[in-house]
């Protein structure tokens, strides 16, 4: 059992004009084992929410549960994997993976066994003893994605995981990243702007508004699984994204708008 | 681009057989950011001192003044000469300690003190206003007063490197702590790890590379305010030995101990870049 849960979480940020509501009271349950993704407008706070749950940020209102406790530190149960990679240069692929087992004092063996195993699973073969600048860019996320796992988190947290790479990495990640989902059921919370990226992935996708960010559509990705590439071209696809476009758009005016105004 | 249309066609239609194709030489090495065949890139760098050389020997020629423009062979021979009976090595001994004494001093104090600058803000906001003050403040114009309260000894020369490293070796210590990245640490926090366990598994490795660099280009100044403080006051040293030199009229003599420095200081930065591609094989880019 391990969900997360979002009570009434409100973020506002003091800026030299005035303070700036990032989150307005956002409410929402991720169950065991969902994948829930969030999508939304660049700047709409869909960042915050999720250094929120990871304790990073300690919301203005409102307080996040994780498994019923208090998510308001960051713990090894709640495992994050940033857009930016961020792994340790100074670290082997191997090493980086470890990292979390090493902390937690995991023997030597035991860390061994275990970061093999997810580099066989994340297709690292040969490139244990590499430094990330030997990566390309897909590979680095995986190592990270990897880096997450061996810490066997309740939950994961990725902020636009896939946004730095290329359109073709970014769909063999995405299946990658399904096919990983389908073994551990993991429960994830999956930050994106790519609404498709949403769809092929989620069981359920949040639409979040303009600053201030609120929920503002909730939508039951009833897509089969395992999902495969060839359902990206298929009418239900295609009904889901035109729904989660109209909504997307709408917000996306809004906010060129209150830049104008503001201007 | 039309110009280029029909090249690569002339390019298509006769294929090189065996012999490579020509690109011109404007196009090969005029080309902004576009890299040069190695063999010319040393080629080049050693036609420089070449040419150095040659224009030296030819100014040197036409003046005729053993003052005005000693020739290249007259430095290497008095050079040769200082070694075997002008005990030059005994001063360059004395310079070498006194860099690395007062360098050493600087950087071990400098560097904590940066690293926690960077890291934690209620450090930076007592520490950086008079560091930055003082920064701006030449090393040598606190030769004087040294001299005043310290005396003649090697504590004053010491003091001089150190004011002359210490400031600015913290303020660029400083600015690499400032520049980890917020989510490497943020990352470890996630997978479990403490402050502490952040703080020396993670912030430290992570600024190593980039501190040996700024020490690699410290060294550098500390030898300019090394050579000040030795020509103002000392008996021994390359400074104190320049000075001599030129009480006796011998320009050869200082040209010779002047190219000694730039030679040390070659020696210095090989062996410092060196360690540093040993001791961080991981880092992306080593400065030239």
């Amino acid at each position: 059992m391990s969900e997360i849960r979002f009570i009434d979480v409100a973020m506002t940020f003091p800026t030299r004009h005035g303070e700036v509501r990032a989150l307005e009271k956002i409410s929402l349950t991720v169950p065991d084992g969902q994948f829930a993704c969030i999508v939304g407008p660049s700047g709409c706070g869909k960042s915050t929410l999720l250094n929120v749950a990871a304790g990073l940020v300690t919301p203005t209102e409102g307080e996040v549960l994780a498994d019923g406790k208090p998510a308001d530190s960051p713990g090894s149960d709640r495992g994050m994997v940033f857009q930016s990679y961020s792994l340790y240069p100074w670290l082997s692929v191997q090493r980086n993976i470890e990292f979390g087992l090493e902390i937690k004092g995991t023997p030597k063996p035991e860390r061994r066994r275990q970061s093999s195993e997810l580099i066989r699973l994340m297709k690292l073969e040969g490139f244990a003893d590499a430094y990330p600048k030997a990566l390309s860019g897909g590979m680095k996320q995986r190592v990270a994605i990897a880096r997450a796992l061996a810490n066997d988190p309740e939950v994961l947290l990725m902020d636009e995981p896939f946004g730095a790479l290329d359109a073709l990495t970014r769909q063999i990640m995405q299946e990658m990243l399904t096919e990983i989902w389908q073994r551990y059921r993991k429960t994830v919370l999956f930050v994106t702007h790519d609404i498709d990226e949403a769809i092929f992935l989620g069981d359920v996708i949040y639409v979040m508004t303009n600053r201030p960010g609120r929920i503002r559509t909730t939508l039951q990705v009833d897509l089969p699984r395992p999902r495969t590439f060839d359902m990206v071209g298929g009418l239900r696809f295609a009904e889901l994204r035109n729904q989660v476009v109209d909504v997307i758009h709408e917000e996306s005016l809004k906010a060129v708008e209150s830049e104008l105004t503001r201007a | 681009m039309s110009e280029r249309v029909p090249v690569t066609q002339a390019a298509l239609a006769r294929p090189p057989r065996g012999q490579r194709r020509r690109r011109g030489l404007l196009r090969t090495y005029l080309t902004p950011k576009q890299a040069i065949p190695r063999r010319v890139v040393f080629g080049l760098g050693i036609g420089s001192f070449v040419v150095i050389l040659a224009v030296w020997s030819l100014a040197s020629a036409v003046i005729q003044s053993d003052l005005f423009a000693p020739s290249p062979t007259k430095v290497a021979r008095v050079w040769v000469d200082m070694i075997l009976h002008r005990n030059f090595l005994s001063d360059v001994g004395w310079s070498a300690f006194r860099i690395i004494g007062g360098f050493v001093i600087a950087a071990v104090m400098a560097v904590p003190l940066g690293l926690l600058m960077g890291s934690f803000e209620v450090v930076r906001s007592f520490f950086q206003p008079p560091i930055n003050f003082v920064r701006y403040m030449p090393a040598s114009a606190f030769i004087p007063l040294l001299i005043l309260l310290i005396g003649l000894d090697e504590n004053e020369k010491l003091m001089v490197i150190w004011i002359g490293v210490f400031f600015q070796l913290v303020l660029m210590v400083m600015d690499i702590a400032h520049r980890v990245p917020d989510e490497m640490l943020n990352v470890a926090y996630t997978l479990g790890a403490s402050r502490w366990k952040v703080f020396y598994k993670v912030f430290l490795p992570a600024t190593f590379p980039e501190v040996v660099d700024a020490l690699r280009i410290t060294m550098g100044w500390a030898w300019t305010y090394l050579i000040v403080a030795e020509i103002v006051s000392a008996e021994r040293g390359i400074g104190a030995f320049i000075l001599v030199s030129e009480r006796y009229l011998r320009s050869d003599a200082i040209i010779a101990a002047i190219i000694t420095i730039g030679v040390l200081g070659l020696i210095t930065d090989s062996v410092i870049a060196m360690v540093h591609r040993r001791a961080f094989p991981y880092v992306e880019k080593v400065h030239a």
